[in-house]
């Protein structure tokens, strides 16, 4: 058994790697990822090992990184594209929205959107405006589109090799400032569905369920209310479309209590769709309503507020406390 | 001359040159009413066919002799032909546009005025050359064997396209403007890569030269150097708004700035059009990038069914166009050339006649998708929270059944 403790970073390389090696179809494309190996050398080598032709740095133009994208899956072709910073990714909104979304619909299934777009995304490390956003509710909010964040470097090593493997388009959300991480990474392993909850921390008293750079904050939430006596469950959700909800009513079923944190704004966010279905699924369970814990109806604040914008671990075993009240 | 020299020594060659001399002064006046006074001008471009429906030769314009290199192999049953198809696709259009009004369509796109520049060009094309349509392009669908009926059912609201555009290398009719000139330059990056030498051919209209996405599909296709033409057809008016709402320096000298040809043709010359993509093409497969190609041309009808030309329009300059109408002034030469008879005409109209009838039942016999259908194709691999909402209205639906 392969067993390598690495980064994010690293896992999301190798993983970027081996998809190059598996499947000559498969192509790295973006801004700065040759040369430099990208902004944060998530494509570090690779265009040294595999040549100018695979991994293709772009011109500085979203829109053109994703509508040719398109072009080459409408060709056979696999690419994987990188976004530099969450915030570009809004000049290519309308390729992805209006074509890479709708092309398999549009042509009544004829027609298949294997493309991966990267976003290295969310805050919590002190950039400047644009550099800090958690835009996946817009995305989630597409049909056609898939909408998946990891949290751990196995996470992030598997999830993306199913992602490129996936005949339909995934916005692929990497937690940034998770990215240094380390964590054990299987490369032998049978990972779990792609959009597949995970239980991160089993408890009985309430479920925080979160995905992306939140787990960790969440897991440590856990780790300091136990020391208070309460038990503390940790949903990893993985994925915002589809979410898996399954896997969480199961959760919320045995807790009976379901707090959901983010770092995006609140305000129709992914925790309000949650909050609403996990009402409908679970109305008879629950014995508080489903709260949320998430990012202000503000812009992202300048770098220096970012610690009391983020949620942190008061703000979330606030809402624990709020929760357990009831 | 040869194709290569052409290409290679003067890669903007053609009335352009002139062309651009006469903007740059224009550009030196103090007013900018000179520029878009420019852009106006009655402008010079290659044309082999005139509108009084006369051949150019090489002694009668230098500018189109070599091009006339293109068109050599053409015979008088070619010409036939392409008078055949421009004839059939406007018989098709007005079809389309009746049924329109007769309810059947909820909307329609006509093309009248444009067959030369889609006829021409898609003629040019290879069938394992790839195209990347607007919504408008019925005649180059009609070039690539797609069934005319296949391009009504997005305008009957039946489907969004529907059809599989590998069968004929044929692209899914793109509406949001312009966003199909950068799947045209990644496909043509793919085809690149492949070592393959098809060329790509993307669509686009004087509006959509306004969006950032042409601009950075030509970015992408120079930097890249991608097999792909960039066929604008330049038909005046952009809905309402006229070109110089859109640009203040012709479109085709746009190339320029980015490191490529760009050349204007007659776009109500069928003749012109094939042989200058014909050009355009070979340009591609040679492995020298990019193309724009601007078909200067005019839309006789509305933008769509939708809207009213009467509110922006003058009738002078609609009946200005109708003079240089493409399928006349091939007529006129057919006819005087002697490369046609009366009975090609009569048996031409026959079948224009038997293709309406057949458009007119196919387009009433279109079923309305099932209902299920709302949840097909959503994902290619599936979808969980798809497959909870089909379930959902299925038994939804199934509960009025239980009512009966």
């Amino acid at each position: 058994m392969a067993v390598e403790k690495m980064s994010i970073a690293k896992a999301l390389n190798e993983s970027l790697r081996k998809a190059l090696e598996t499947d000559p179809k498969v192509l790295i494309m973006g801004e700065d990822v040759g040369k430099l190996g990208g902004v944060f050398r998530i494509t570090d080598g690779l265009q040294k090992d595999f040549g100018e032709e695979r991994v293709i740095d772009t011109p500085l133009a979203e829109s053109g990184i994703v509508g040719t994208a398109i072009g080459l899956a409408l060709r056979g072709y696999r690419p994987v594209v990188e976004i530099q910073f969450d915030g570009f990714v809004f000049p290519a909104y309308d390729q992805i929205v209006t074509q890479l979304a709708k092309m398999h619909a549009r042509s009544l299934g004829k027609v298949k959107m294997p493309v991966v777009v990267r976003i290295p995304y969310a805050g919590g490390i002190g950039a400047v405006e644009h550099h800090s956003e958690s835009p996946e509710a817009l995305f989630a909010h597409v049909p056609g589109l898939k909408v998946v964040s990891p949290s751990n470097p196995s996470d992030a090593y598997w999830m993306l090799q199913q992602a490129i493997l996936s005949d339909d388009p995934v916005i692929f959300f990497e937690p940034k400032r998770r990215y240094w991480d380390k964590g054990e990474v299987d490369i032998d392993a049978i990972p779990d569905s792609l959009h597949a909850a995970r239980v991160a921390r089993e408890g009985a008293d309430i479920t925080l369920a979160a995905y992306g750079p939140m787990v960790k904050v969440c897991l440590e939430a856990a780790a300091a209310a136990a020391e208070e006596g309460k038990s503390v469950e940790v949903v990893d959700l993985r994925s915002m479309s589809p979410i898996d909800f399954d896997g969480l009513q199961a959760s919320v079923e045995k807790t009976r209590r379901l707090v959901v944190v983010h770092e995006a704004p609140v305000f129709l966010g992914t925790g309000a769709e949650i909050a609403a279905r996990i009402t409908e699924r679970c109305f008879y369970h629950l014995e508080a309503p489903v709260l949320r814990v998430g990012g202000f109806h503000a812009p992202y604040p300048p770098a220096r507020l970012e610690d009391e914008y983020l949620p942190g671990l008061d703000r979330v075993l606030d809402a624990v406390d709020r929760s357990l009240a009831y | 001359m040869t194709v290569e020299s052409t290409a290679a020594r003067k890669p903007r060659r053609s009335s352009g040159t002139k062309r651009a001399a006469g903007a740059a002064s224009a550009a030196k006046a103090p007013a900018a009413k000179a520029v878009a006074t420019a852009q106006n001008a009655e402008p010079q471009l290659v044309q082999l066919l005139t509108p009084e429906g006369e051949r150019v030769s090489a002694a009668d314009n230098p500018d189109a002799a070599e091009f006339l290199s293109f068109v050599e192999d053409i015979t008088t049953e070619d010409l036939r032909g392409l008078y055949r198809d421009m004839v059939l696709t406007r018989r098709f259009d007005g079809e389309a546009t009746a049924l329109q009004r007769q309810g059947e369509l909820g909307l329609w796109a006509s093309l009248l005025g444009q067959e030369a520049a889609q006829i021409g060009s898609g003629r040019a094309l290879r069938d394992d050359d790839y195209v990347f349509p607007t919504y408008r392009e019925h005649g180059v669908a009609w070039c690539r064997g797609v069934d005319p009926t296949n391009l009504l059912g997005m305008f009957r609201g039946v489907n969004h396209g529907g059809w599989d555009p590998s069968t004929n290398n044929f692209h899914l009719y793109t509406i949001v403007i312009g966003s199909q000139t950068l799947h045209a330059t990644g496909y043509a990056m793919g085809v690149a890569k492949d070592g393959a030498d098809s060329a790509v051919i993307a669509y686009f209209g004087d509006g959509a030269s306004s969006q950032g996405d042409v601009a950075e599909a030509f970015t992408f296709s120079a930097v890249y150097n991608s097999p792909v033409v960039f066929f604008c057809q330049n038909n005046q008016w952009a809905i309402s708004e006229p070109t110089e709402r859109q640009m203040r320096v012709p479109l085709y000298q746009r190339a320029q700035g980015f490191g490529f040809p760009g050349i204007r043709v007659d776009g109500n010359d069928v003749l012109a059009c094939l042989a200058v993509t014909r050009w355009a093409l070979e340009r591609a497969r040679r492995g020298e990038g990019p193309t724009l190609v601007e078909a200067f041309t005019y839309r006789m009808a509305a933008h769509t069914t939708s809207d009213d030309p009467t509110k922006y329009r003058r009738d002078e300059e609609t009946a200005a166009w109708e003079a240089k109408d493409p399928i006349l002034r091939l007529k006129t030469y057919l006819l005087a050339s002697g490369g046609a008879d009366e009975a090609f005409f009569e048996a031409l109209e026959a079948e224009s006649e038997a293709l309406g009838k057949r458009v007119r039942e196919v387009v009433r016999a279109m079923p309305d998708p099932d209902t299920m259908a709302i949840f097909e194709n959503v994902y290619a691999d599936g979808h969980a929270l798809v497959d909870e909402e089909r379930a959902q209205f299925a038994a939804y639906l199934a509960s009025f059944e239980e009512g009966h």
